[in-house]
C-alpha cells in the first residue's frame, strides 16, 4: 500500500518554496507552485484490512492537524 | 515535591532539566520513556532534544511511547506537565496541546538568546511571573514554527491559550509569534524556548528560566 502525506493547503511549506525558488533560478518558469510531502510504501501480508490501514495513515503516518493523507491500496 | 523528567532515546536537555528542577527546590526524578511507571511524581517535564531522531515528524514517535500515554492520562486528571522544545512537539503530537510545530520558515536552525513576553501568569508553570513580564532565555530549534489552521488560531487567541510570545524578533516564523501554549485548564504548557538553560548566571544569559520550575511548586501545593 502507498500513503502520500502533504501539508494542508493553509499551512505554509517553506521546503516546497525553496524548491520553487531553485526552479525559478534554473529558468523553469512554467512551474508556479511546489508542495513537498512524504511517500510511504507499506508491505502488507494477506488481504489488506482497509480500515486498519486508514487508521495507521491517519494516526501515525500523518498529523491530521497539519497534513492531508491519501491512501492508494494495491489493485489486482 | 517530586518532578519527573522523561528521557527518550535522543533526548539532549534532560540533564539540564533535572538540574533546573533541583535548583528550583524540588526533587528531580529520572523517568525512562519505555517504562509504564511514573514513580509517584507530582509533575512531569518532557525535555528538549531529538527523540527517536525525529524520523517521522518531530515528537511523533515519542508521543506513542508507553510512558507518554501514562502522562496523557494523568494530565487529563490535572497533573502539571511542561514540554520544552521537543517535549512541546511531543505534547502536540500526543493531542494534549493544540496545533503543531513545523520546519522554521527560513529553514535554518536558529540558536540565540530570545526575549519572551509572559502572556498568562496563571498557569501551573508561569505563576512565578507577572503577566506582561519580559524575560530572556535561549531558543534553539529547527522545527519550532508554531502553526494551526486560521480558525483554530483565532479560537486559541480568544480563549487566551497563548501563554508565551516572542518579542524583539520571531526566531522561526511561528504564527502570531507564539512561543508557548497552554491547555484549557492551565496545567499543561508547551514551550519552544529553553528555560532550563537560563537558571544560573555562570551558564545562562539570565536566570529568568527558573520561574517556570518554581511556579509548579506552588501549583501542586495549591491544588
Amino acid at each position: 500500500m502507498v500513503v502520500d502525506v502533504v501539508l494542508k493547503p493553509e499551512i505554509s511549506d517553506p521546503q516546497g518554496q525553496a524548491v520553487l525558488g531553485a526552479l525559478g533560478r534554473l529558468g523553469h518558469t512554467q512551474v508556479t507552485g511546489v508542495r513537498q510531502g512524504k511517500h510511504f510504501v507499506l508491505d502488507v501480508e494477506g488481504t489488506p484490512d482497509e480500515a486498519e490501514l486508514q487508521q495507521i495513515a491517519e494516526t501515525l503516518l500523518a498529523n491530521p492537524v497539519i497534513e492531508d493523507v491519501e491512501l492508494h491500496l494495491p489493485t489486482d | 515535591m517530586r518532578i519527573g523528567v522523561i528521557t527518550f532515546p535522543g533526548s539532549l536537555d534532560d540533564v539540564d532539566a533535572v538540574r533546573a528542577v533541583r535548583l528550583a527546590g524540588a526533587e528531580p526524578v529520572a523517568l525512562w520513556h519505555a517504562d509504564h511507571d511514573l514513580r509517584d511524581v507530582d509533575a512531569v517535564v518532557l525535555p528538549g532534544g531529538f527523540s527517536y531522531g525525529d524520523y517521522l515528524r518531530a515528537g511523533a514517535i515519542a508521543a506513542r511511547a508507553p510512558l507518554v500515554q501514562d502522562v496523557v492520562d494523568r494530565a487529563r486528571q490535572g497533573m502539571p506537565v511542561l514540554g520544552i522544545c521537543n517535549g512541546f512537539q511531543v505534547l502536540c503530537e500526543a493531542g494534549l496541546l493544540p496545533g503543531a510545530l513545523t520546519r522554521n520558515s527560513h529553514l535554518h536552525f536558529r540558536n540565540r538568546d530570545q526575549q519572551l513576553r509572559i502572556e498568562r501568569a496563571d498557569t501551573a508553570w508561569t505563576g512565578s511571573y507577572a503577566e506582561g513580564q519580559t524575560i530572556v532565555v535561549p531558543v534553539k530549534n529547527g522545527e519550532g514554527r508554531y502553526v494551526a489552521a486560521p480558525a483554530e488560531l483565532e479560537r486559541l487567541e480568544g480563549e487566551g491559550r497563548v501563554a508565551v510570545r516572542y518579542v524583539g524578533g520571531n526566531p522561526n516564523g511561528s504564527l502570531r509569534d507564539v512561543a508557548g501554549v497552554t491547555s484549557d485548564d492551565g496545567r499543561v504548557v508547551g514551550l519552544m524556548p529553553h528555560p532550563e538553560h537560563a537558571v544560573e548566571d555562570l551558564t545562562g544569559p539570565s536566570t529568568d528560566g527558573l520561574g517556570f520550575f518554581t511556579s509548579v511548586l506552588t501549583a501542586v501545593v495549591g491544588a
